[in-house]
C-alpha cells in the first residue's frame, strides 16, 4: 500500500535523504491501521447511540397513555368518558383504546402466548396522539381525568423519554470520546515512531545541518514520509473495519441496538473520512516531533 | 568574511582555547597547524558555527552568530564549504547524490555535466553510483571536498583533508584548493602535514598559524 501511494506521490528529492526504517515504518502502520479499525467501530457506535437516542424521543415525544384501572363495571364507562374528553382536548389529534388482544401481544413477550388474560386485572389502555403543530397541557388533562375518570392515569412518557434519551445521549458521548482518544493515542504513537526514527537518524541530521539544510527541509522529508504511513494504514485498518461491519448480522428496526450498529445510507461515507484525519494526525505529530528533536539536539 | 574576535571555548571546565582572534579576510588562504588535540577542529567547528564559542564573538559575513536564527546559520553555512576529517556522509545515498546533496537542500540542481566534471576531476567518476561505505578512505576524502565545493562557497574549511591521501593525491587536492583561492576563495586548512604546507609554498600566498597553549599564533614567516 505504502508502495503504491509513493508511486502515486512521487517522492520529493527531500525525501531520500530519510533513509528507510523498517521497525519505525511497520510501526507506523500498524498503529495507524489498528486504531482507524477501532475508529471504525466508535463511529458506527456514536452513530448508532445517535440513531436511537432520535428514535426513543421522537417516538415516545409524539405519543401518551392512559391507564384506567377500575372496577370491571366501570371500565367501559370510565373509557368512553377518557375518549370524549381527549376529542375535546387542544393538541391531541387521535386516540384509541387498546382490545385485549392488542393488551395480549404487549405481554407477549413476557409472558409468552398462553397468557389467561381475561383472568388478570389488566388496566385498559388508551394511547394518544399528538397533533404535529404542539403538545397538549398534561397537566390540565390529569385534572379534567380526575373530575371525569377517577380511574384514569395520564403518562406522558417523560420519566421513560428522559433516561432513555440520555442514555443514548451519553452514548452518542462516548463513541465521541472514542474517537478522540483514538486519535490522542494515533498521535502519541505517531511521535513516539518518529522521534525513534529521528534519534536513530542523528547522522543525517546533523549532516544535513552542516551542509546548510533548513530545519523545515529536514522536517518535510521526515513528515511526508510518517504522513503517507499514517494515510496507508489506517486506510487498511478502515477498509477492514467497514468489512467487518458490513458483515454484521442485518440490522432491522426490531433488532436492537447491537443489530442497528452499522451504517445506514450516507452514513458509509464517514468512514471515509478516517484515513485522510490519521494522515492530518500523522502529519502534525511528526512535524512537532521533527521540531522538537531539531531544536533540542543540535 | 568569518571573524572571530578573543574568542574562548571550554570543555568541561577547562579552556581548550582562549583569546583566540583571526579574521579571515576575501581571498586569503590559512594553514592552522598544531598538535592533536590542540583545538584545531574545534576552531574550524566555531568558524562554521557548530559551536558557540564560551566567551568572545564570532562573525560571519557580518552577523554575530549568536544573534542568527537556526535558519540564519543555515544560510551562512550554505557559503562555508567544509571538509570533515570523517568525511560524514549519507550512506544510503549513492557518491553522486552525497555530493550534490548541499545543492538539493539549497533546492538547486546540479548540472549533470558540472557534476560529471566535478567527479572526473576529483577521480570518482566512476563511482558516482557507488554507497560511501565501499569506498576507501582517500575516495572519501576526494568526494567530500567535491561535496564542499560544489556550491562554489565564499570560504572552504577543511580538516586534515589529505589524512587519507597518498601523496599525489595530497598535492592534486591542494592545486585545486590553491585553484579555488586564485578564484577568489576564502581557504583555511588544518592540518598537522608539514609537508604539505611547504608543498603550497610555490603555489600560493598563505599565513600559517598554529595552536599552542590554547592560544593562536602566527607560525613563523607567512608563505
Amino acid at each position: 500500500m505504502q508502495q503504491w501511494l509513493a508511486r502515486l506521490v512521487p517522492a520529493a528529492a527531500a525525501d531520500r535523504v530519510v533513509p528507510p526504517t523498517g521497525l519505525t515504518a511497520t510501526l507506523t502502520m500498524a498503529t495507524a491501521a489498528a486504531m482507524a479499525f477501532l475508529a471504525v467501530f466508535a463511529l458506527a457506535l456514536s452513530l448508532a447511540a445517535g440513531r436511537v437516542a432520535e428514535r426513543w424521543s421522537d417516538a415516545l415525544s409524539r405519543g401518551a397513555t392512559i391507564r384506567i384501572s377500575a372496577p370491571a363495571d366501570q371500565v367501559a364507562a370510565q373509557t368512553q368518558a377518557v375518549i370524549t374528553i381527549l376529542q375535546s382536548t387542544p393538541g391531541v389529534a387521535e386516540s384509541r383504546a387498546f382490545s385485549v388482544e392488542e393488551t395480549k401481544a404487549l405481554l407477549q413477550p413476557w409472558f409468552g402466548p398462553d397468557l389467561p388474560v381475561d383472568s388478570l386485572p389488566l388496566p385498559q389502555l388508551i394511547e394518544i396522539r399528538e397533533t404535529g403543530g404542539g403538545t397538549f397541557d398534561p397537566e390540565a388533562l390529569r385534572l379534567r381525568l380526575t373530575a371525569e375518570a377517577p380511574g384514569a392515569v395520564l403518562d406522558d412518557h417523560l420519566r421513560w423519554r428522559r433516561p432513555l434519551a440520555e442514555a443514548a445521549g451519553r452514548l452518542r458521548f462516548l463513541g465521541g470520546m472514542s474517537l478522540l482518544l483514538i486519535g490522542g493515542v494515533m498521535a502519541a504513537m505517531i511521535t513516539l515512531a518518529a522521534q525513534a526514527a529521528l534519534s536513530a537518524n542523528g547522522q543525517v541530521l546533523r549532516v544535513l545541518r552542516l551542509i546548510g539544510a533548513q530545519d523545515r527541509y529536514i522536517a518535510r522529508a521526515f513528515v511526508r514520509r510518517y504522513t503517507l504511513r499514517a494515510l496507508a494504514g489506517a486506510a487498511m485498518g478502515t477498509f477492514v473495519g467497514v468489512v467487518a461491519i458490513a458483515v454484521l448480522p442485518a440490522a432491522s428496526e426490531q433488532g436492537g441496538f447491537l443489530t442497528g450498529l452499522g451504517f445506514h445510507g450516507l452514513d458509509w461515507l464517514w468512514p471515509l473520512t478516517i484515513p485522510p484525519l490519521a494522515a492530518l494526525v500523522g502529519f502534525w505529530a511528526t512535524r512537532r516531533a521533527a521540531f522538537r528533536v531539531l531544536r533540542d539536539g543540535m | 568574511m568569518i571573524e572571530l574576535e578573543d574568542v574562548s571555548q571550554s570543555y568541561g571546565g577547562g579552556d581548550l582555547l582562549s583569546g583566540i582572534s583571526l579574521r579571515l579576510a576575501p581571498g586569503t588562504f590559512h594553514f592552522l597547524t598544531g598538535p592533536s588535540g590542540s583545538g584545531k577542529t574545534t576552531m574550524l567547528r566555531l568558524c562554521y558555527a557548530d559551536l558557540l564559542p564560551t566567551a568572545g564573538r564570532v562573525v560571519l559575513f557580518g552577523q554575530e552568530v549568536r544573534e542568527l536564527s537556526r535558519d540564519g546559520v543555515a544560510e551562512a553555512r550554505r557559503r562555508i564549504g567544509v571538509v570533515h576529517q570523517d568525511c560524514q556522509f549519507l550512506d544510503h545515498l549513492s557518491l553522486a547524490e552525497n555530493i550534490c546533496l548541499p545543492l538539493t537542500v539549497a533546492g538547486r540542481d546540479a548540472g549533470v555535466a558540472d557534476l560529471k566534471d566535478l567527479m572526473g576531476w576529483v577521480g570518482l567518476a566512476a563511482q558516482a553510483n557507488a554507497l560511501p561505505p565501499s569506498l576507501s578512505g582517500g575516495e572519501r576524502q576526494r568526494a567530500a571536498l567535491a561535496r564542499a565545493i560544489i556550491t562554489s562557497p565564499d570560504v572552504i574549511l577543511a580538516d586534515e583533508p589529505t589524512g587519507n591521501l597518498d601523496w599525489d593525491m595530497s598535492l592534486r587536492l591542494l592545486t585545486l584548493l590553491a585553484e579555488l583561492n586564485r578564484m577568489g576563495k576564502t581557504i583555511l586548512i588544518a592540518t598537522h602535514d608539514m609537508h604539505l604546507i611547504r608543498a603550497a609554498k610555490s603555489q600560493v600566498q598563505a599565513r600559517v598559524l598554529r595552536i599552542k597553549d590554547r592560544r593562536l599564533q602566527l607560525a613563523g614567516a607567512d608563505l
